[in-house]
């Protein structure tokens, strides 16, 4: 008995994550999936219903905007955090004097709960009192910044907060990336008196793609699940102008009390994260192999 | 590294024209960077300010401008008396709950993730690999997919609104980012260690204890710290299961924010943000190796 134990002692130690991981996540992953193909509403039900539930998703307006939302929201985030990620990663490759404290206030952003983030983002973009009255102050009577309360604009309030957050983290990533680029490769085209830009777009940021890859994932990732920041800055208004995903399944979990629409709406969630991260971990593991 | 100044062979035939376009060059890089540093730190900059201003001086003055007559009323009402909804009692009670909710949380995961990425990374048996394929795929989940059953589970377990019921919720979905950190760090650590102790008679937990505990604390502080920051400042979880008296602090924020009673007082949202902030800020600024190493870590796995 004791041999028995002391031979399986590494399986029982993993046992309990295996049941909770098993339950909570594809247990959980399950029901889902099931009550998305029900009839539910404000109770599960369990009888098969069919695919219901998703025709009448995909025909609700309010989904309709929310997808459009998440794809200017997704897209603007995560092209405008690449951007100016690499381009604040290769300012501070030059031998800053300061580098370490410029570093340390690029990413303290990302250290704040993205409810602080929205309050603070939602004060300054405030137009009564905020931006807009202090360049109205600055002389300019006719400046308008309003783009919290216009319907049309408010999504581009939390790309803005969104690449605040996020564009630190981008560079810390990038610059990794370009300190693990060989020296003398760089060396040598430096001899060779090649100009330094031409050294960025010829020579390290091809080799970096790898890291590019691992960032887009990222913020592909924190997209796709954007739930507080739209909570605290604009609250999913004007009206539904700035819903997501995230934000129209919580409305129909937890105060429309329309549990299929919930669960279809989670699932096609999980699907988008799913046409991107699959992809992705299945050439990691398989590189990992080699 | 690459570097805009750096001196080629060839340099001492250049012109002094160069040599001011370099200098130049150096200006405009650090104004650049300084530009970008007052764009990061004016968010937090204007929370302060706002914090520390009267409501009037808020409706008059302009956003930036510095307090004239700094007043720590705002802090008062935020810590102990604003609004979140029906009850007045300031930011302090759900600072309190957070605290609750995150360390329990914290050392539960992160002992977990510990003996995971042991048994991953030194006592490898079959079907070992699958199974940790299957633990990090729960890193990727979007959490609405799991919101439903999770809110019935809670109320089967008797934990509905309640703060070890968020402590459960937050353990079972960190387990992935833990044992992902632990397995990774152990991994390193010859083989050979783990075969002559076993010679030698030791077992599995004495070999963890005497040989890889006392290794471990860099990695330890890595998940603490992700853990940590991940729990604080979570708010899906938050909303979606506590109640009335359980809420974490970024829950109480969000409401004391978006109260409609009363006048709005700005400047107690911006002393609420920040102290809602300052916990994880605090991390972030004594060990901030440690919290970039977890950001990376946890980001190009998950």
């Amino acid at each position: 008995m004791t041999k028995w134990l002391e031979n399986h002692v590494p399986k029982l130690v993993l046992a309990p994550s295996f049941v909770a991981i098993l339950l909570f996540v594809y247990g959980f992953i399950a029901w889902t999936a099931w009550v998305s193909l029900t009839q539910s509403r404000l109770m599960p039900r369990y009888e098969f219903e069919g695919f219901g539930q998703y025709v009448k998703l995909f025909s609700t307006p309010r989904w309709d905007t929310a997808m459009t939302n998440l794809a200017i929201y997704g897209i603007l985030f995560i092209v405008i955090s690449m951007a100016l990620g690499l381009m604040l990663a290769i300012l501070l490759d030059q031998r800053i004097r300061v580098e370490g404290a410029i570093r340390t206030v690029y990413l303290y952003p990302m250290a704040l709960s993205m409810i602080v983030t929205g309050t603070a983002w939602k004060w300054i973009l405030n137009p009564g009192l905020g931006l807009e009255a202090m360049v109205r102050g600055w002389g300019f009577e006719s400046f308008t910044f309003n783009w919290l309360i216009d319907p049309n604009m408010a999504i581009y309030t939390i790309v803005l907060a969104g690449v605040w957050q996020s564009a630190g983290f981008v560079m810390a990533l990038f610059l990794a990336g370009l300190r693990s680029v060989d020296g003398e490769i760089i060396k040598a085209a430096q001899v060779d008196g090649i100009p330094h830009w031409r050294i960025y777009t010829a020579i390290i940021i091809p080799s970096m793609a790898p890291v590019f890859l691992s960032a887009f994932i990222v913020l592909s990732h924190l997209a796709i699940k954007s739930f507080d920041l739209v909570i605290a800055l604009t609250g999913g208004g004007p009206g539904y102008a700035t819903d997501l995903p995230a934000t129209y399944m919580y409305a129909m979990a937890f105060s429309r009390g329309n549990l299929g629409q919930a669960a279809s709406s989670a699932m096609v969630m999980m699907a988008v994260v799913f046409a991107i991260v699959v992809p992705y971990l299945y050439s990691e593991l398989r590189a990992k192999h080699d | 590294m690459t570097d805009l100044a750096y001196v080629s062979p060839r340099a001492g035939q250049r012109s002094t024209a160069s040599r001011l376009g370099r200098v130049a060059l150096r200006w405009t890089l650090y104004l650049l960077l300084g530009l970008f540093a007052l764009w990061f730190l004016m968010p937090l900059f204007v929370m302060v300010t706002t914090s520390l201003k009267s409501l009037d001086e808020i409706r008059t003055g302009s956003l930036v401008a510095l307090p004239r007559d700094v007043t720590f009323e705002a802090w008062k009402t935020a810590w102990g008396s604003a609004c979140t909804g029906i009850q007045c009692e300031g930011l302090k009670p759900y600072l309190w709950n957070s605290v609750l909710i995150a360390v329990p949380g914290v050392a539960i995961s992160t002992i977990i993730g510990a003996l995971n990425g042991y048994v991953f990374a030194q006592w490898r048996f079959r079907g070992a690999n699958l199974l940790f394929a299957a633990l990090l795929f729960g890193c990727f989940i979007p959490f609405q997919v799991v919101l439903l059953p999770m809110a019935r589970m809670l109320g089967i377990l008797g934990l509905a609104g309640t703060i070890p019921g968020l402590i459960l919720v937050h353990t079972v979905y960190g387990i992935g980012f833990t044992t992902l950190f632990f397995r990774n760090y152990y991994v390193t650590i010859p083989q050979e260690l783990v075969r002559a102790a076993k010679i030698d008679g030791a077992g599995f937990f004495r070999i963890f204890w005497s040989i890889f505990l006392p290794l471990s604390l860099p990695i330890f502080v890595v998940s603490v710290i992700w853990q940590f920051t991940q729990i604080w400042n979570d708010f899906l979880f938050g909303v979606s299961f506590s109640s009335a008296g359980t809420q974490p602090v970024t829950v109480a924020l969000n409401n004391i924010v978006n109260s409609t009673t009363g006048v709005k007082a700005y400047n107690v949202d911006m002393a609420a943000a920040i102290l809602a902030a300052l916990p994880t800020l605090l991390v972030y600024v004594v060990a901030g190796k440690y919290f970039i190493r977890g950001l990376t870590a946890g980001s190009v796995k998950g």
